[in-house]
């Protein structure tokens, strides 16, 4: 990583731990600061059992989805590639969708269902639609095919979602949730999942980030230079595929993180992919921190969802790249 | 009695789609020789140029020091032939110095950083193709011309015996076409096999050895001073082209 790299991931981890004490002491019960925590036992529950894992899994979840935008658009060679580019979000939705219709229906079905729970269903949806974009594209030779695949089973799923819940209106706003995505739910156990998950997939992005560097030339000059082009492209989609789940199944369809982390990463350095992996990670788990608090203040003692406040932002972060750059975005 | 080739192509045949664009080719390339592919559009040079490299799913064989390319290990082929595409594109997030560093990427042990000799080995490349001034900025900020010497450096900096170049001078003004001329004669000179696709006639003349193609096939292959091969790119050019000695040098001409 050059010296502006180190610079920039520098400032985002300072930002971050700024953030994080923010995270601590901002609630919908107020403001309770690091003093009041030694003062009164509550207002210590509070921050230790509510808000830590709260604030880490938006860290970690940003963090996630962040990567898995950088892996996209590198794989896809396409800045405009996002995580549920392969058809997870819509996977996700329906999954989510069909755990909480079943749960209504009898305790038979429901009993499998609870189980699963609707993280574990969401994340199963989320890897079963990757994995129907990959067996229709008949694998990751051709990235064309892979995205028109990814959008059909984006499409046909999100359809299927939209039946169960004109089906089974009581869903419905459980769904709305969903699809707003939110961090209001996760808990420790969240964070027990979505760490080593982050930690195993970011070693594995950091292994493939050389290939990925060489296929940004071309898978030609990539396998000229050694590169087994397939092999590194199964690897990076699973990876992706992965992380992309397990954020979706713990947070919901949070929207733009994935797709603006890395932007605002190399709007600011011009680095290798394996540095562009780790920035990316920081700067998204840093935007949803942030979201993750707006969201606590903005209508306090109420919550807006704060996937809608990641759209607004990071929509209105997009725009101003755009208008700002003559070329388009790079 | 002639060498043994660095690189044997034997192809059937190659398809694209219904098409066969390639057909009957059996090519000799020899060692420390600079051969330059011509011939009109759609003569099938790249796609030969690929097959040689090994990228091209063909019907036939390549060979690369008498073994079949495909028997080689990924990183070992590639520390031994370097391929440079047309008008490669892509990597425009990605520092000029990061992309000729790709060039090292065969000889580095996976995950490993660079090592001081990747580094001087990239150094001397981009020296070689005066674009070490531009080696921090993107490449989406470098123009056509400098974005082409980067990539040429990239393949220099592979270091490799053999060199697989298609179209290496696009955008190349003629300052800098003729440093690409230098640097293939400096490489000859070390023993290094140089094939090279070219537009330009006039610089493929200079090669060593010229091949000519149309609509898929080999016409001639053979010295650039033969008048049979003189005949040859009259012939697939459709007499178009008249070709003139002037200072020693073969120069072509289009006839009007």
């Amino acid at each position: 990583m050059n010296r502006r790299g180190w610079g920039l991931g520098l400032v985002l981890i300072a930002l971050t731990a700024l953030a994080g004490v923010l995270a601590l002491a901002v609630g919908s019960t107020g403001w309770s600061g690091p003093q009041a925590w030694g003062a009164d036992p509550l207002a210590w529950q509070i921050a230790w059992e509510v808000r830590a894992p709260r604030s880490m899994g938006a860290w970690l979840a940003g963090a996630l989805l962040a990567l898995s935008g950088a892996l996209a658009q590198g794989v896809f060679r396409n800045p405009l590639a996002d995580p549920y580019l392969l058809g997870s979000s819509s996977g996700a939705a329906l999954g989510v969708a069909a755990c909480l219709a079943w749960l209504g229906v009898g305790p038979a079905s429901a009993d499998v269902w609870v189980r699963l729970g609707v993280s574990g269903a969401a994340f199963m949806g989320s890897v079963m639609a990757v994995a129907l974009t990959l067996v229709l594209a008949r694998g990751v030779q051709h990235t064309l095919r892979l995205l028109l695949a990814g959008v059909v089973v984006g499409v046909v799923l999100g359809a299927l979602s939209a039946l169960t819940m004109l089906m089974v209106p009581d869903i419905t706003r459980a769904m709305q949730a969903f699809m707003l995505g939110t961090t209001g739910f996760i808990g420790w156990p969240a964070v027990g999942t979505m760490a080593p998950v982050l930690v195993v997939c970011l070693l594995l992005a950091l292994g493939g980030s050389r290939a990925l560097d060489a296929m940004s030339l071309g898978d030609a000059a990539a396998s000229s230079l050694g590169v087994s082009v397939t092999w590194a492209r199964w690897v990076l989609v699973l990876v992706l595929s992965a992380a992309t789940g397990t954020a979706v199944a713990q947070a919901g369809l949070i929207s733009f993180v994935g797709l603006v982390a890395p932007h605002l990463v190399r709007s600011v350095v011009s680095v290798t992919h394996g540095a562009l992996m780790v920035l990316s990670c920081l700067a998204g788990g840093l935007l949803l921190l942030l979201a993750d608090v707006l969201a606590r203040w903005l209508i306090a003692p109420q919550e807006l969802p704060v996937g809608v406040l990641t759209a607004v932002l990071g929509g209105s972060y997009l725009l101003w790249r755009m208008n700002r750059s003559s070329g388009g975005l790079t | 009695m002639s060498r043994a080739p660095i690189l044997h192509g034997r192809i059937q045949r190659v398809r694209h789609g219904r098409q066969t664009v390639l057909s009957d080719v059996d090519l000799r390339i020899e060692p420390a020789c600079w051969t330059a592919i011509v011939g009109p559009n759609g003569a099938g040079k790249s796609t030969l140029l690929r097959c040689l490299a090994g990228l091209q799913p063909m019907a036939g064989e390549v060979s690369l020091g008498g073994s079949p390319i495909g028997a080689w290990p990924g990183r070992e082929r590639g520390r031994t032939l370097a391929w440079l595409g047309q008008a490669e594109q892509g990597a425009d997030d990605l520092r000029a110095s990061d992309v000729v560093m790709l060039g090292r990427l065969p000889h580095q042990p996976w995950l490993a950083p660079p090592s001081p000799a990747d580094h001087a080995a990239v150094e001397r490349a981009m020296l070689a193709t005066q674009s070490w001034a531009w080696r921090e900025r993107p490449m989406g900020q470098l123009s056509g011309g400098e974005r082409q010497r980067v990539l040429l450096a990239r393949a220099l900096a592979v270091e490799a015996d053999v060199l697989l170049m298609d179209e290496p001078l696009s955008h190349l003004d003629p300052p800098h076409q003729a440093d690409w001329l230098q640097i293939v004669r400096e490489l000859v000179a070390a023993g290094r096999t140089v094939v090279s696709v070219l537009h330009e006639l006039n610089v493929a003349l200079m090669a060593d050895r010229l091949v000519v193609m149309q609509q898929g096939r080999v016409l001639h292959h053979g010295p650039c001073d033969d008048p049979l091969c003189h005949d040859a790119v009259r012939e697939v050019f459709e007499q178009r082209v008249r070709l003139h000695q002037l200072d020693g040098q073969w120069v072509a001409l289009p006839v009007l």
